[in-house]
């Protein structure tokens, strides 16, 4: 038999013809990729700004008033709380309330006209050590501007005398900019939602398409029980690959475990659960397998960059960073980042606990309401 | 008549519409216990849909009844625990084996002596010798055998099948009638849809629905007389050549092929017999009266409906 462009063209308008017939799938195939490309535009931003800081003054006066208003004026720096105790604001800086702490310390004025050049601290979160780093590196001008009107007159010798103070910048979590640090718990958190979404994204689906599902209506069995027995094994096997990365990241990233691997473990297993949810509800959803994939990509794409994986967090716009909030990534990522890097405790890491337990909860209900008990 | 039979199936106004077609439109159905019942009807006629909403799977639009002493709109748990259903389409899960669905099964219906009952339903249906062979690669006799034995584990009191003999050879649907029957002696009551005439005649009593409706009821004997239908059979030289023609005559409704011979039906037996006389004169040529075929009176049911819709 020769090769027939008649034939191909037999294949061709029975494939347009099939393609055309499910609406749903050519609608996502052209309206998704339009839809992503306007949120993430608009949502991602490699230069983030007004990033929350503490202020601990140990020293109140003119030259400290000065420094808050320079920084408050600032582009990079948004002053959210003043505190007097460094304890404190070290607390912020652990929960990642804050992106950084301004220590202007105690004799700072008496030092700075003494001529005996005072230092003013920067404590920078590093477990993201690229979202912070523009910031970091235009704080020092960002000081002198502050302080050059005060160090006029009487004092000019001393701005002249330079250094007339100094800046230390201490990079906290993650001292050497080790951007694996950053990385692999990130991976983590992206390899469990795009494999575990995946997996029973196809449960429910994968009955419908093979007709089994009629089977199963017609047996006395309920639907939380049908989710639950579907959903169960793949926590195991979720959190088999935990195991694998962890080990991993310890062995050959050498990534710091400082915290308490039992809560980690617990966070874990919610973070799997929400997942899988997710990945059920979808399957109640779709029509055909290959929609459930693609609900599975609309899902992950946001869970990769509107969380903090890739691009920093606070650089997104408000209704991205709500968007973000809503993810079960999102909540993760600062869970784990807080537990090994940081070595948070529980009372740290409940702020990220309670939102990931209530989506879990959000999408395994949502899921019941859309299995369908008939064949209607 | 004995004393007033129990019902296993009493339902009233049946209804199911799909967008804006009537597949179910007032549907009565009375099976007393212990009775096989045979569902009848050309495709699309609203079998399948009618067993799916006497065991749960689709919402009536209208009617009202029980099954199995149950409300069948409002307690279609108890009904599924007490039913068997055995789909169209092979629904049992292909990459299982045998004795893996039928676990399956027995777990979903919390049986007692699980692996005694599935050994049990092995051996009766002569399954025990393949019970590790993935369903998927089963034969049709064997899918359907295998699907028989896992409506029938948790011991139901109803039995529903939509067309299980389609597609299987005639001796494993002997072997299945047989097994029917031997249920329904025990006390079992089973409702089978079928498009086979040899099939209907094996029931008590068969129901023969078209576009949704109830057209004939009764046993076989009863709907043959209630169709008030004549047949003759033609036999002989060149017989069935004479189809396009005959098929043109006054009083003749219906010609349908019976391997050489030629079935001519028509409700007025002396316009038929008009009609056919000249064909007694040919030589080689037989003309008979005969009873109509369950199959005769099917397709003249099909072709009146089809006039009326």
């Amino acid at each position: 038999m020769r090769f027939s462009l008649l034939r191909v063209r037999a294949i061709l308008i029975k494939e347009y013809i099939q393609m055309r017939r499910d609406r749903l799938t050519l609608a996502m195939i052209v309206g998704v990729p339009v839809m992503q490309l306007f949120l993430f535009g608009f949502a991602i931003n490699l230069d983030p700004k007004h990033l929350p800081t503490a202020l601990t003054i140990e020293d109140p006066g003119a030259f400290s008033d000065s420094i808050t208003a320079g920084l408050m004026n600032s582009d990079y720096f948004r002053v959210v709380r003043q505190t007097r105790s460094p304890a404190e604001a070290r607390r912020l800086l652990d929960r990642g309330t804050v992106s950084f702490v301004v220590n202007i310390p105690a004799n700072f004025s008496r030092d700075l006209v003494r001529g005996a050049s005072p230092t003013i601290l920067l404590e920078a979160d590093a477990t993201d050590p690229a979202s912070g780093s523009r910031a970091v590196g235009a704080f020092q001008g960002l000081i002198e501007n502050a302080l050059r009107d005060d160090l006029k007159g009487p004092l000019a010798a001393r701005a002249a005398a330079s250094p007339a103070f100094q800046v230390a910048v201490h990079e906290r979590y993650n001292p050497e900019s080790n951007t694996q640090y950053n990385v692999v718990p990130g991976l983590l958190g992206v390899i469990l939602t795009m494999t575990l979404v995946l997996m029973t994204s196809m449960a429910v689906t994968r009955e419908r398409e093979r007709g089994t599902y009629e089977n199963l209506l017609a047996m006395p069995v309920r639907p939380l029980e049908i989710m639950t027995g579907k959903i169960a094994p793949y926590v195991i096997v979720g959190l088999i690959q935990s195991a694998l990365i962890l080990v991993a990241a310890k062995i050959v990233f050498a990534v710091p475990m400082l915290g308490s691997l039992t809560l980690l473990s617990g966070a874990l297993l919610l973070f799997i659960t929400a997942n899988l949810a997710v990945g059920y509800t979808f399957s109640t959803v779709a029509k055909s397998q290959l929609q459930a994939m693609q609900m599975m990509v609309f899902f992950l794409l946001p869970s990769i960059l509107l969380s903090g994986f890739v691009f920093p967090f606070r650089g997104m716009p408000g209704w991205a960073q709500a968007l973000g909030e809503i993810m079960p990534i999102t909540h993760f990522l600062r869970i784990v980042r807080g537990v090994m890097l940081k070595a948070n405790g529980f009372a740290d890491v409940w702020p990220q606990f309670w939102p990931l337990a209530l989506f879990t909860a959000a999408a395994g209900a949502l899921a019941l309401a859309r299995f369908r008990r008939t064949l209607d | 008549m004995t004393a007033p039979q129990t019902l296993a199936i009493d339902v009233r106004g049946l209804a199911k519409q799909f967008g804006d077609k009537r597949v179910v439109d007032g549907i009565d159905i009375a099976v007393p216990q212990g009775e096989v019942w045979g569902f009848l009807g050309p495709n699309g006629s609203g079998k399948t849909t009618t067993i799916r909403m006497l065991c749960g799977l689709l919402k009536p639009d209208a009617g009202e009844g029980t099954c199995l002493g149950h409300d069948f709109r409002r307690e279609s748990e108890a009904i599924k625990r007490k039913t068997g259903y055995m789909t169209q389409h092979f629904s049992f899960w292909t990459d299982l084996s045998i004795r893996e669905n039928l676990e399956f099964t027995a777990r979903i219906y919390r049986l007692p002596d699980r692996r005694k009952m599935v050994d049990e339903a092995l051996d009766r249906l002569g399954l025990g010798g393949r019970q590790h062979q993935l369903a998927g690669g089963l034969s049709g006799g064997w899918k359907q055998r295998m699907a028989l034995a896992a409506c029938m584990l948790h011991r139901p009191d109803l039995l529903l099948l939509d067309e299980p003999t389609a597609g299987v050879d005639p001796k494993a649907r002997r072997d299945f009638w047989d097994q029917i029957h031997a249920l329904s002696d025990e006390g079992l009551t089973v409702l089978v849809s079928t498009h086979y005439m040899d099939e209907a005649e094996r029931c008590d009593r068969i129901v023969y629905i078209n576009v949704g409706r109830i057209v004939a009821r009764g046993t076989v004997a009863d709907v043959i007389a209630q169709s008030g239908l004549a047949t003759f059979v033609i036999e002989g030289t060149n017989a069935r050549e004479l189809a396009p023609h005959l098929r043109g005559l006054d009083g003749v409704e219906s010609v349908a092929f019976f391997g050489a011979a030629l079935h001519v039906s028509g409700h007025d037996a002396h316009k038929l017999e008009t009609a056919l006389a000249p064909l007694h004169s040919r030589d080689g040529l037989s003309v008979q009266r005969a009873r109509p075929s369950l199959e005769d009176v099917f397709i003249q049911l099909q072709q009146e409906s089809r006039g009326e819709a």
